[in-house]
């Protein structure tokens, strides 16, 4: 690991007063250290934020959820009013990693982690989004590649949080020196055809403040799997926001996690159930329609099935129906 | 009788079949075994009991018979229920500084003017290196030492050293090869001076899969017919083999091996089966990784090590820096793991030890987890062709193995143990070939090649009995006459439930339940030289010394209770003095044998002990020696209630400072009259009860019924503890575990405990231990071992049970979600 500054911000201006172009705002360290230790990441300055205070609250009123950046994944996963209104959140947050991570880890720092991909993270490649040539899951180990938009660089979006969030509408408020932006995250994380070097539009200097989240009378479901159910990233996971009238979905919503370089919005699939009723047949219709463009890799097309799975299950289970399966 | 016996022909009983573990004459001492061997004490004939307690059938219950038994030892111990501590749940004498921190790793080891060392590993899978420029890297702030390796261990070597390749530094032969080391005052500047290190490679054409590597134009590992030495924990394969190209094969001639006319055997069978099965390679993942502590000083190299073998070790160090073993000290307090990877000096122990002897310092030298991952041993894989035949009233008529695996750099990737030793069959053909990869050497494992053997041999059993329209254990009982084995197939059948088992794919719905089992077979093995010493004080203290290290078994607990029972003391009342080579040399943590080799050493040490402090203190109670007992802290009279001391008043007696005594193990009681040594193995049954989602491919495994024999169990919980870990270790590498190499460059993806992926909390399942107490009468504690009969059914017993749930056969590990859908036929593209 390379020798850095560290400086401790104690309010936001601080932050984006002590932040310079080779700094990396450090929140609960997680991901960060991580870059460090494999030389993945040499910032010669961590600002750190976790101190900054009112930024690790959650609070709720009729116009939504308000999150703050340094809310940690447990906080997420215990507030009485996600599990109750922002169920998928919550399940979403409960999934991720292990208890202490989770301890650890922030809502902005999940968010704009860096991808697992295996190439991503090894110093032995130095790939396309390093600033290499190649994107070496091409025609390498592909197992836990995306299957959409996958030609450029294929990694999968590593954020738990992001899948529902995006289902929900979810939107950051970005601050920077010159003022506050605020971006519906299904237009925060964006495609490596954009720009292959990062997963989303935030620029350097640029700090999330908070995570909003429209109310909603909506009813969300998040599923995750792996390949086992203790410490590991999803293979597959998704998130499902069905607005019901009467017995009708009105609007649905659904995400994939996994699946591409960003969260993915099925959107074929969300027209198969949107003015339909909800039944075993339409969510199967909608699965598979979810699946229909997908583009595998050599190795990663047993991810369809897995998808077609789990997105009929999780559209049932936000529906309130049971659908039988084995955790993973 | 209780124990399985076979033809002494054409088995080894020191040896080892390839990948075993080499006891005490192949490998540890061999100036010591030389001498224990001549000096054979007198012996005398014993009647002591054999078979199993409390046995179901009558002809594998207890008998008594009569054993030639070497003088000066102590009469047979009775059955676990009349004995005080051996056979009960005493819980870890060191589970409370385990649990606070207090117990000592060689990783919490810091000493006084300490260096921290990083290892210098290649960056290229196959490449001669021209140059290595240490210039920056020395003059790096903190760095006091830079050593370069010029000899490598723990890997195969070109045989006829002139066919090597010439170079002028170890050619690198895998990605993550040792290539020296660095000494610093911290442990970043000893990790940021090695990025200094500027290695001028020539590269060469590498090729890391078994398919690739086998191919007639592939690049070859080794120019020239390659071996690899072995070490106390077995890894390596046999010497005299053939090689070509990288193939190095095939392995015939083994313990057990082929036998009679495979040919006639299958003409004669009414139904034949066979297959493909593959297994992957798995890596130890010990939570301590490799590392020393090393100190040398000019009178003494001291090195603290994370070690399955602390003489090993010693042994290991002396002869690479040509110093009498004296003059090393190996200490073992605690380590954290090491299933069969950590017997050596290692290429880490060795830099560190030069280092330190270059630096004038003690040199730490721990390594990362991806240079664990990658450089200190790994389970080879395996490609599997399998064909068996019987007759239609299930006996077996013919049995045949053919495999193929890559222990990388290394050897020792044969498969055949389970073949050639479980079941009767009059016609067996194994071969064996290693497969030389451009990857980090294997090194023993958990039970080496029984996992990978047993994954296809009790899947192929399975089938057969189903195409004869026979159960599994029915079958099973037809061709297996191990006592053990038939007594833990009853215990388990009833306690799974197994009358009660569906037809193959029964259950309706997606997610779909089955039960299936399987067995395992491993070798009593024992280090006949291993050594205790027992000490008494005149103050009534006890002590206990030998160098045997605690692998995670509770070794320190076990022996301070065989002690204890024999001294009428509490097993806290000892003082355990272990895991240093100060000591009387112990026995190497491998082939399950500790317990087998130490116990009986520290019972016939502990009764020596006992007698010479009642002779001294006999006469003044005007009684004989033979007449006293230890029993419940006291020395008392057999008939004379008078003469009764507390054991401290007793000990007070004695005219000298202390008594002690020292014992060896010596060979296994042999038959009265001169019989020979006999070849005798273990059982173990495993049940798994599994759910399959077949929409995902997600296996979930809900319960394991672990039925097993070990001799006479000498602390059920610590045995329940090693069973847990085998099965959770086995259950990990039926559906978890998966070292990943690019195939394109060479480079290990997934050097991490993150993306190889280890069994967590919530994949473990209800685990229900039963121990069959089976008393042998071949030592005087009776003990045998566990560690890797444990392991070895899992994954066999997980597959059979996603058989009967889904009538799918996988025949691949691991039998992850992938693969279940792939041989479900749900993957456009891909079979399983």
């Amino acid at each position: 690991m390379n020798r850095f500054d560290w400086v401790n911000a104690n309010s936001v201006d601080q932050a984006l007063a002590s932040v310079t172009d080779e700094s990396s705002f450090k929140a609960g360290g997680v991901d960060l250290l991580d870059l460090m230790k494999d030389g993945i990441a040499s910032p010669s300055r961590l600002v750190n934020i976790r101190q900054i205070s009112g930024l690790d609250q959650i609070s709720e009123d009729d116009k939504g959820l308000r999150i703050g950046p340094l809310v940690t994944l447990t906080q997420i996963e215990e507030h009485p009013a996600v599990q109750k209104t922002y169920a998928a959140l919550s399940e979403a947050a409960s999934r991720i990693a292990t208890p202490q991570i989770r301890n650890m880890a922030t809502v902005g720092g999940n968010l704009v982690q860096r991808p697992r991909c295996w190439y991503f993270r090894s110093e032995d490649f130095h790939c396309r989004k390093k600033g290499g040539t190649h994107c070496f899951a091409q025609d390498g180990e592909n197992d836990y590649h995306a299957i959409f938009d996958n030609r450029v660089c294929a990694i999968i979006h590593p954020s738990g949080i992001a899948v529902p969030l995006v289902a929900m509408n979810g939107r950051a408020e970005i601050t920077a020196k010159k003022g506050k932006r605020e971006v519906a995250l299904e237009e925060f994380f964006t495609s490596p055809t954009h720009d292959v070097h990062r997963e989303n539009i935030l620029e350097p200097g640029e700090l999330i403040t908070a995570i909003v989240v429209p109310a909603s009378e909506a009813r969300t479901a998040y599923y995750k799997q792996g390949e086992k159910e203790s410490f590991d990233w999803p293979i597959a996971d998704v998130a499902v926001s069905l607005a019901m009238q009467g017995s009708r979905c009105s609007k649905a919503s659904i995400v994939l996690g996994g699946a591409a370089p960003y969260p993915y919005r099925a959107k074929a699939a969300e027209a198969k159930l949107n003015n339909s009723e909800i039944t075993e047949d339409s969510a199967r219709a909608a699965a598979d329609a979810a699946m229909a463009n997908a583009t595998p890799l050599e190795k990663n097309a047993y991810k369809i099935p897995i998808f077609e799975a789990i997105v009929r299950r999780t559209i049932l289970r936000a529906a309130g129906m049971k659908a039988e399966g084995v955790a993973a | 009788m209780p124990v399985q016996e076979q033809s002494q022909q054409s088995k080894d009983v020191k040896g080892g079949t390839k990948g075993e573990p080499k006891p005490v004459q192949r490998s540890r001492d061999k100036d010591q075994a030389k001498k224990a061997t001549p000096a054979q004490p007198a012996s005398h004939d014993m009647k002591v009991r054999s078979g199993i307690v409390s046995a179901a059938a009558q002809q594998d219950a207890i008998t008594e018979v009569t054993r030639s038994v070497p003088a000066g030892e102590p009469d047979q111990l009775a059955n676990n229920d009349e004995l005080k501590f051996i056979g009960k749940r005493i819980t870890r004498l060191d589970g409370p500084a385990k649990t606070t921190g207090r117990a000592r790793y060689t990783s919490d080891v810091y000493l006084p003017g300490m260096l921290y060392g990083a290892m210098i590993t290649s960056t290229m899978p196959h490449a001669r290196i021209r140059s290595i420029d240490v210039t920056k890297a020395k003059a790096y702030p903190g760095v006091k030492g830079v050593y370069i390796l010029q000899h490598l261990s723990d890997m195969a070597e070109v045989k006829d050293k002139s066919k090597e390749m010439a170079s002028k530094y170890p050619i690198v032969r895998f990605a993550g090869q040792p290539i020296g080391g660095i000494a610093a005052t911290s442990q970043a500047a000893a990790n940021e001076a090695v990025k200094l290190i500027k290695i001028d490679y020539e590269q060469l054409a590498f090729v890391t899969s078994v398919e690739d590597a086998r191919r007639p134009d592939a690049p070859l590992v080794y120019p020239a017919p390659a071996a690899m030495a072995a070490t106390a924990g077995g890894g390596g394969g046999e010497e005299d083999v053939p090689q070509k190209g990288n193939v190095r094969g095939p392995a015939r001639s083994r313990r057990g091996g082929p036998h009679g006319d495979l040919e006639k055997g299958f003409s004669e069978a009414d139904a034949v089966v066979e297959g493909d099965y593959r297994t992957q390679v798995q890596t130890h993942c010990s939570l301590e990784t490799h590392g020393v502590v090393a100190d040398w000083k000019p009178e003494m190299l001291t090195v603290y090590a994370s070690t399955q073998g602390t003489s090993t070790v010693r042994d290991e160090m002396a002869e690479v820096f040509g110093i009498p073993k004296a003059k090393v000290r190996v200490i073992t307090e605690y380590m954290g793991g090491g299933f069969g990877a950590k017997f050596g000096a290692g290429n880490f122990g060795v830099t560190a030890a030069a280092l330190s002897k270059q630096t004038g310092a003690p040199v730490k030298m721990m390594l990362s987890r991806k240079q664990e991952q990658l450089s200190s041993g790994n389970r080879p894989d395996a490609r599997i062709h399998m064909k068996i035949g019987a007759k239609k009233d299930g006996t077996l008529t013919a049995m045949q193995l053919v495999s193929y695996g890559t222990a990388g750099v290394g050897t020792g990737a044969g498969t055949a143990g389970p073949t050639q030793n479980m079941y009767k069959c009059a016609n067996v053909h194994t071969e064996e070939y290693d497969v030389f990869t451009n990857a980090g050497p294997a090194a023993a494992m958990r039970a080496p090649g029984h996992p990978q053997g047993a994954f296809a041999l009790e899947q192929a059993v399975d089938e057969l009995a189903e195409k004869l329209g026979m159960d599994p254990l029915e079958f099973r009982d037809k061709n297996d006459e191990h006592p053990a084995r038939r007594e833990e197939r009853r215990i388990g059948a009833e306690l799974s439930g197994w009358s009660q088992r569906h037809k193959a794919g029964a259950d309706s719905g997606p997610v779909k339940r089955g039960l299936g089992m399987a067995q395992a077979v491993w070798y009593r093995i024992a280090d006949v030289g291993a050594s205790a010493e027992v000490r008494i004080g005149r103050d009534g203290s006890v002590e206990f010394m030998s160098s045997v290290q605690d692998i995670g078994g509770g070794i320190r607990t076990v022996l301070a209770q065989v002690v204890a029972e024999e001294l009428g003391l509490q097993p806290r009342d000892i003082t355990m003095k272990i895991g240093d080579t100060t000591y009387p040399p112990g026995p190497p943590s491998g082939g399950s044998q500790t317990t087998n080799s130490i116990t009986p050493s520290a019972r016939n040490a502990a009764y020596k002990a006992k007698r010479m402090l009642l002779e001294e203190i006999a006469p003044g109670l005007n009684v004989s020696a033979d007449d006293l007992v230890m029993s419940e802290g006291k020395v008392f009279a057999k008939d004379n209630p008078s003469v009764s001391l507390s054991f401290k008043q007793a000990a007070a007696r004695m005219k000298t400072d202390d008594v002690s005594a020292t014992a060896k193990r010596g060979e296994d009681y042999k038959e009265a009259g001169g019989g020979r040594g006999r070849f005798i193995t273990y059982g173990g049954v495993q049940f798994a009860q599994v759910a399959v989602d077949t929409e995902t491919g997600v296996i979930k495994v809900e319960k394991v019924w672990a039925v097993h024999d070990c001799g006479r169990p000498m602390n059920p919980l610590l045995l329940e503890n090693q069973i847990n870990g085998g099965v959770l270790q086995g259950i990990s590498y039926a559906l978890y575990e998966d070292r990943v190499i690019d195939r394109n460059y060479g480079y290990v993806l997934n050097p991490n405990l993150e993306q190889y992926k280890v069994i967590g909390s919530r994949e473990t399942p209800e685990i229900k231990v039963h121990v069959v107490e089976n008393i042998l009468g071949l030592s005087s504690t009776d003990a045998g071992g566990i560690g890797e009969p444990a392991k070895i059914p899992t994954a066999a017993a997980v597959a059979n049970a996603v058989y009967n749930a889904t009538g799918v056969r996988v025949r691949q590990l691991p039998m992850r979600p992938a693969t279940m859908l792939a041989a479900l036929g749900k993957v456009k593209g891909m079979t399983a």
